[in-house]
C-alpha cells in the first residue's frame, strides 16, 4: 500500500474556521491541505485538486452540487458521503453534532479517515465555542448600550438620577418577569415612535 | 404515542402542504404537533432524516428510491406514503440562447418539441458545449431536462454539460453566464424572466403531464406507530386540498412568503401557485398542484418509472433485486388507509408519446436510443 500524503480539501466560506481546521490537520501528519473559499467554479477546482477527503459545513448549500459531481460517471475518483457504514455511526453522530460533513474516496483506509475526522470534529468544536463566545460578547455589548439609552430616556422624562432610573427599569423588568435589556429595548423603540424630531 | 412530528423542508413553493398543515391547524386537528425545520440542501435533509433528527421530510421524488437502493453507499430504509406535489418546474434558457434558437428555426421556440428541435440545431452548430443547470442528480428536474434533450436527439452526458446548482443561485448563474439554461422549480423561472435574463421554453407539465415532483419521505420504522403516521398523512392531504383551492391562494402565498419559510415576495409566490408563469402557454391549472384528483397517492408504477429514468442515465445497474426493492418504497396502501380513496391506475405519459404502464422496465427502456451505461466507480486504494 502506498503511503503518499492524503489530499484533504476544505470547502468553507468562513476563513477563520478553515484556518483553525487547516492548522489542526497540518499537525495531524502526512496530509496536504487545500482550501476553497468561494463557490465560483467549484467543480472545476475540486476536479483539479482531486482530493481523497472533502470537508464541508453540513449546512453548506453547495453540497448538492458536490454530490452531483460525484455521481457523474466521467469522474473516476468518486468520493462518497460519510454516512455510510453502521460501524461508523458514533463518529458520524459526532461529526453531525459538530456541524461538519465529509466525503471520502471509496477504499480509503479506515484509520486514515478516522484521524482526519477526529481532528475536524474537535476543530469545529473549537470554532463553535469561539463563535458562541463572540456572539455572547456582542449581545452583552448591545444590551449595555440599550440600557444606557433607556436610562437616559427615563432620566429626561422623570427628572431622576441615573441610579434611580436604573432602579425603575429593574423594577419594571421584575414585575413583568423579563430581562432589564428587554424592557430597555421596548422603551427605546417606543421613544423612537413618539419622537417628533427624528435624529 | 409521541405527538410531535419534526418535519424538514427546503424553502420552495411546493413545501406548501407541510407549511399549511402547520399554519392552518390541519396537523393540530389530527392531534399532532408539527415542527418545521428549514434545510439548506437535499443532502442535508437526507442526512438529518437518516440519522433520526427528522421524523419526515419534503423531498425530491427519486431521492428516497436512491437512498433505499444505497446509491453512493448512503443507504437507509425510507418509505413514501404521500406525494406532496405534481408539476411546478420549468426549463428556462438564457435570452442569448433563446435568440440563437429562434434564429435557427425562425419560429416559436415554446414547447418541448419546438424548443428541443431548435436547441439541437444550436448544439450542432456550436463549437463549445452548452452548460445547463439542474438541482440534484436524484431529482425530477434532472430527469425532465434529460428527457427533453434526449427527445430532440441531444445526449445529456455527451453533447451538453449538466451541473447541479442550489435553486436560489440558479438565476445568478444564468445572469453571470455560468449556465446557458436550467430546469428548476418556481419561483426561480419567473424570477429569471422578470429580471430579463431568461425565457421559459417548457414546463414540467408539458414534458411529463401529472408528473410526480416532491414526496413525503419517512423512515420505515414510522410504520410501527401506524396511528400517528395515518394522522400525519390525513392532515397533510387535507392541507394539500386547501392549498389547491384558488380561494386560498392569496392567503397561502402570504404564509409562504414569511421569513421562516420562503422569505420571498408574496405576489411572486401567488403567481407560481396560480400557474401564471410568464411566457408559458399550457393550462395554468396543470402547472402545479398538490392534492386534487388523487395527486397525493404514491403509485408503485411511478416509483418504477423513476427507477427506469435512473437506469436510463446510468445511475443504477439492471438488477431484478433492485427493481424488487423499488416496489416497496412507494406505499399507496398507507395513503388509501389514511385518506380512504383509491384512484384508478393510469399509464404515465410523456411529451414524445411514450408511455409506461407499470410493466417491464427493460421493455420500456428499449424505446430510447439515447442513454448512458452504468459504470462502477474504481477503487483508488489509498
Amino acid at each position: 500500500m502506498s503511503s503518499r500524503p492524503l489530499e484533504v480539501l476544505i470547502i468553507d466560506e468562513n476563513v477563520v474556521r478553515a484556518t483553525i481546521l487547516e492548522d489542526g490537520l497540518r499537525d495531524a501528519g502526512d496530509i496536504v491541505v487545500h482550501h476553497i473559499r468561494d463557490m465560483d467554479g467549484l467543480l472545476a477546482r475540486v476536479a483539479a485538486i482531486n482530493p481523497d477527503v472533502i470537508l464541508i459545513d453540513l449546512e453548506n448549500p453547495s453540497r448538492d452540487t458536490l454530490e452531483q459531481m460525484f455521481q457523474v460517471s466521467r469522474w473516476a475518483k468518486r468520493p462518497i458521503a460519510m454516512f455510510v457504514d453502521k460501524s461508523d455511526s458514533d463518529s458520524v453522530q459526532a461529526a453531525i453534532d459538530a456541524g461538519v460533513s465529509a466525503y471520502v474516496v471509496d477504499g480509503l483506509r479506515r484509520e486514515r479517515v478516522k484521524s482526519v475526522l477526529d481532528v475536524t470534529i474537535s476543530r469545529f468544536h473549537v470554532f463553535n465555542r469561539l463563535h458562541e463566545e463572540l456572539s455572547e460578547a456582542r449581545t452583552a455589548l448591545e444590551e449595555r448600550k440599550l440600557i444606557e439609552q433607556a436610562k437616559g430616556i427615563v432620566m429626561k422624562q422623570k427628572h431622576v438620577t441615573e441610579p434611580a432610573a436604573y432602579a425603575l427599569l429593574r423594577r419594571a423588568a421584575m414585575n413583568e418577569g423579563r430581562k432589564v435589556a428587554e424592557i430597555a429595548r421596548s422603551l427605546v423603540t417606543a421613544a423612537a415612535l413618539f419622537d417628533k424630531d427624528p435624529t | 404515542m409521541k405527538d410531535t412530528v419534526i418535519a424538514g423542508f427546503v424553502p420552495l413553493v411546493d413545501a406548501a402542504p407541510l407549511i399549511a398543515a402547520h399554519e392552518k391547524g390541519f396537523a393540530r386537528e389530527a392531534g399532532l404537533k408539527l415542527r418545521l425545520l428549514r434545510q439548506s440542501s437535499w443532502a442535508s435533509l437526507r442526512d438529518h432524516l437518516n440519522l433520526g433528527h427528522l421524523d419526515c421530510g419534503h423531498t425530491l421524488g427519486p431521492l428516497p428510491i436512491a437512498t433505499v437502493l444505497g446509491i453512493g453507499r448512503v443507504r437507509a430504509p425510507l418509505i413514501v406514503p404521500l406525494v406532496l406535489s405534481r408539476g411546478g418546474n420549468a426549463i428556462t434558457v438564457s435570452t442569448t440562447l433563446a435568440a440563437r434558437m429562434r434564429a435557427v428555426t425562425g419560429k416559436s421556440i415554446y414547447g418541448p418539441g419546438d424548443s428541443g428541435r431548435a436547441l439541437a440545431r444550436v448544439v450542432d452548430a456550436s463549437t463549445q458545449a452548452l452548460t445547463l443547470g439542474m438541482v440534484y442528480p436524484y431529482s425530477g428536474h434532472n430527469f425532465e431536462i434529460r428527457y427533453w434533450l434526449a427527445a430532440a436527439g441531444i445526449h445529456p452526458d455527451k453533447d451538453v454539460r449538466l451541473v447541479a446548482i442550489p435553486p436560489p443561485l440558479m438565476v445568478e448563474s444564468l445572469r453571470a453566464g455560468q449556465v446557458d439554461g436550467f430546469c428548476v422549480g418556481e419561483p426561480w423561472n419567473s424570477v429569471a424572466v422578470h429580471q430579463g435574463f431568461g425565457e421559459i421554453v417548457a414546463t414540467k407539465a408539458d414534458i411529463f403531464p401529472r408528473g410526480i415532483e416532491k414526496v413525503l419521505a419517512v423512515p420505515a420504522r414510522a410504520e410501527r406507530d401506524g396511528k400517528r403516521l395515518q394522522a400525519l398523512i390525513g392532515s397533510l392531504h387535507r392541507a394539500a386540498l386547501w392549498c389547491d383551492d384558488r380561494e386560498n391562494t392569496a392567503e397561502l402565498a402570504d404564509i409562504l412568503s414569511q421569513r421562516d419559510y420562503l422569505n420571498l415576495p408574496a405576489a411572486m409566490i401567488a403567481q407560481s401557485l396560480a400557474g401564471e408563469i410568464p411566457g408559458v402557454r399550457s393550462r395554468p391549472d396543470d402547472f402545479l398542484y398538490f392534492g386534487r384528483d388523487g395527486a397525493g397517492r404514491p403509485r408503485v408504477e411511478e416509483a418504477l418509472w423513476l427507477f427506469a429514468q435512473m437506469r436510463r442515465w446510468g445511475q443504477l445497474p439492471d438488477s431484478p433485486e433492485l427493481e424488487a426493492a423499488v416496489r416497496g418504497v412507494f406505499r399507496p396502501d398507507l395513503f388509501d388507509a389514511a385518506v380512504g380513496e383509491s384512484a384508478a391506475n393510469e399509464s404515465i405519459s410523456a411529451c414524445d408519446g411514450i408511455q409506461f404502464d407499470g410493466g417491464s422496465v427493460r421493455e420500456y427502456l428499449e424505446h430510447f436510443s439515447l442513454s448512458t451505461p452504468f459504470v462502477i466507480a474504481t477503487d483508488s486504494g489509498v
